[in-house]
């Protein structure tokens, strides 16, 4: 597993007979060139050097639950853009095009589903949907997953990939970080396992509440886990990051989770950790 | 001539005259009457429209009233307790156990400092992990013997560094929202200064949340928003536009209760009139909590978190 540089490596689609759907893609990792389904199978872990892109939800709500038994919770009704906020481009229109780019409503999916037969709840945040950031939308979501797992009594399982709060939404998305509590409260209350997976990035806002409340914590192999971000922490403070800085493998040797598990056999590591916490064996 | 340069002639003029009127033993009351009338005014005007990039700027003054010099004249009695039990003890986070106005009650204020070494020391009111370690452990000390929580919340952000991740300040941030969130009795925050970001959240999930009138409160420093959004630092006053940080706004948006106003001129005008509104306010939601059953209490600010954002103005 290579060292995790500051910056994702990623992959892209080469285009090599014409205008059809691109068979191919290069690792920018090591330079591969890598059948695309080759990639699918593999989870988005490229086969030469082991670099790990971004999943979407939807392929990790694949790749974690029993084929056809996920059935998605509709979205929240919630009014959008509700302080008016616009940058360089108006929030409204950022929203538009993550939609259209990720086919997604909001930056979380969540529903129920079975892995290795046990039921759970699921909810997991999709990073290309603006940085998996977390704004009223998303921590309505959030607090709704964690009702239902307490009312169902299934063990909730939360899967980040975040930045943090969503700038865009100002206080209201910062005070998200409460209203995730106040869900984790009704777990709690029902004696509900929560299991959090950490993957690239867990940083900020979804960090700083429910990502860092769960009663087991995983974290991916090549997960980023941190507050601030690295380059935050280097211009403020001026210290030089050690190696390995936020690593899965930091996390895991300053005692901030449970286990560190590389993603292939993430599935695996939950069904034997299902098989520990769950009501029924 | 824009406003602030006139109400600096009017204010030289009105010094003038008061230097002639003891000089010279002349009778110029009518006179100055009138030039203070219009002083007064055109204060008023001035700081009423102040835009949310200078009210940053006031929230950020080193003299702002806040830290331990606004704790002891608050209370009657504040006894400071000290360290997180594990790894040490953050001087830009305190608390401990204090009386105000007989009430019995657990504090926890960020403490910014006013000379260079205490700046320096407590890293200009950014706490570390141990910071909100300590907290958390307050937080614990006042749900054991059924203290009612009071914070004064005065900080850019909790401190972005090597050993803060280390020693899983996400975590402790995290679990002093739970905590407050559980706590067995009122919880009141007041933000003085900078609500900054999770460093203020962490003590802000309370029953009733407080700002002075030129206090801000917000996801990300104006800098920030900048540099990530507008990709240019410069465009922070126009962050603080968008951000809708200012207590009047926070206040519209149904988040904070109560907006409670400066001295003319700003906080930092008048420490001891700052400290005495802050106490009658604190007191006043204090006392309207305390008549409340624990359970209606608890399922209140439940009910209030659970919604916030998702209701529209005003909630």
């Amino acid at each position: 597993m290579p060292i995790r540089k500051d910056k994702r490596e990623r992959y892209v689609e080469v285009e090599v007979s014409g205008p059809r759907e691109p068979l191919w893609v290069r690792c920018e990792a090591c330079g591969e060139l890598i059948f695309k389904r080759k990639l699918q199978e593999n989870q988005y872990v490229c086969p030469r050097c082991g670099a790990y892109f971004f999943l979407s939800a939807r392929e990790r709500i694949a790749a974690l639950t029993d084929p056809e038994t996920f059935r998605e919770f509709p979205p929240p009704q919630i009014p959008e853009d509700p302080l008016g906020f616009a940058d360089q481009v108006p929030y409204r229109e950022r929203l538009a095009r993550a939609r259209q780019e990720t086919g997604l409503g909001e930056a979380l999916v969540a529903g129920e589903a079975r892995l290795a037969g046990y039921p759970l709840t699921l909810a997991v945040l999709d990073f290309r949907f603006i940085g998996g950031s977390m704004g009223v939308a998303v921590g309505e979501a959030l607090y709704l997953a964690q009702a239902h797992a307490a009312r169902a009594r299934t063990p909730f399982v939360f899967v980040v990939s975040s930045g943090g709060a969503r700038v865009q939404e100002g206080v209201l998305a910062l005070l998200q970080m409460v209203k995730v509590v106040a869900g984790r409260e009704l777990l709690a209350q029902e004696g509900v396992p929560y299991i959090a997976v950490l993957t690239y990035p867990s940083t900020g806002g979804v960090l700083a509440s429910l990502g860092s409340l769960a009663d087991v914590t995983l974290a991916e192999e090549g997960a980023l886990i941190g507050f601030a971000g690295p380059r935050v922490i280097e211009q403020t403070t001026g210290e030089r990051l050690p190696p390995g800085f936020q690593t899965a493998r930091f996390a895991l040797e300053h005692g901030l989770v449970d286990q560190v598990v590389p993603r292939a056999q993430l599935r695996e590591e939950l069904a034997r950790l299902l098989r520990v916490l769950a009501e029924e064996p | 001539m824009n406003e602030e340069e006139r109400l600096k002639v009017l204010e030289e003029k009105a010094a003038e005259l008061r230097r002639l009127a003891e000089q010279d033993g002349l009778d110029l009351g009518a006179e100055l009457a009138v030039l203070e009338r219009k002083i007064a005014e055109l204060r008023r005007k001035l700081y009423a429209e102040l835009s949310p990039w200078a009210r940053v700027q006031l929230a950020r003054r080193p003299d702002r009233p806040s830290g331990l010099p606004f704790v002891q004249a608050l209370c009657e009695a504040f006894f400071e307790l000290r360290g997180d039990r594990v790894v040490g003890d953050d001087p830009a986070l305190r608390g401990g156990l204090a009386r105000l106005a007989g009430n019995r009650l657990v504090l926890l204020f960020h403490h910014r400092g006013s000379t260079p070494e205490e700046q320096r020391a407590s890293r200009f009111g950014m706490a570390s992990a141990q910071g909100y370690w300590k907290a958390k452990r307050l937080m614990e000390v006042a749900a054991r013997l059924r203290l009612p929580l009071l914070t004064l919340i005065n900080t850019p952000g909790a401190y972005p560094g090597v050993q803060a991740e280390a020693h899983n300040v996400a975590g402790a941030i995290a679990a002093c929202i739970w905590a407050m969130l559980r706590h067995p009795a009122p919880t009141v925050a007041v933000i003085l200064g900078e609500g900054g970001s999770g460093g203020a959240v962490a003590l802000a999930a309370a029953d009733r949340v407080l700002m002075l009138e030129n206090a801000t409160y917000s996801v990300i420093s104006p800098e920030g928003a900048a540099s990530i959004l507008w990709k240019d630092a410069k465009v922070a006053p126009k962050a603080a536009e968008a951000l809708r940080l200012t207590a009047h706004e926070l206040y519209a948006l149904g988040v904070v209760d109560e907006v409670i106003p400066e001295p003319m001129g700003g906080a930092h005008a008048d420490f001891a009139a700052t400290v005495e509104a802050v106490r009658e306010a604190v007191l006043r939601h204090l006392g309207e909590l305390s008549r409340l059953p624990l359970d209606e209490l608890l399922r209140a600010r439940y009910k209030r978190y659970r919604h916030v954002g998702a209701q529209g103005p005003g909630a």
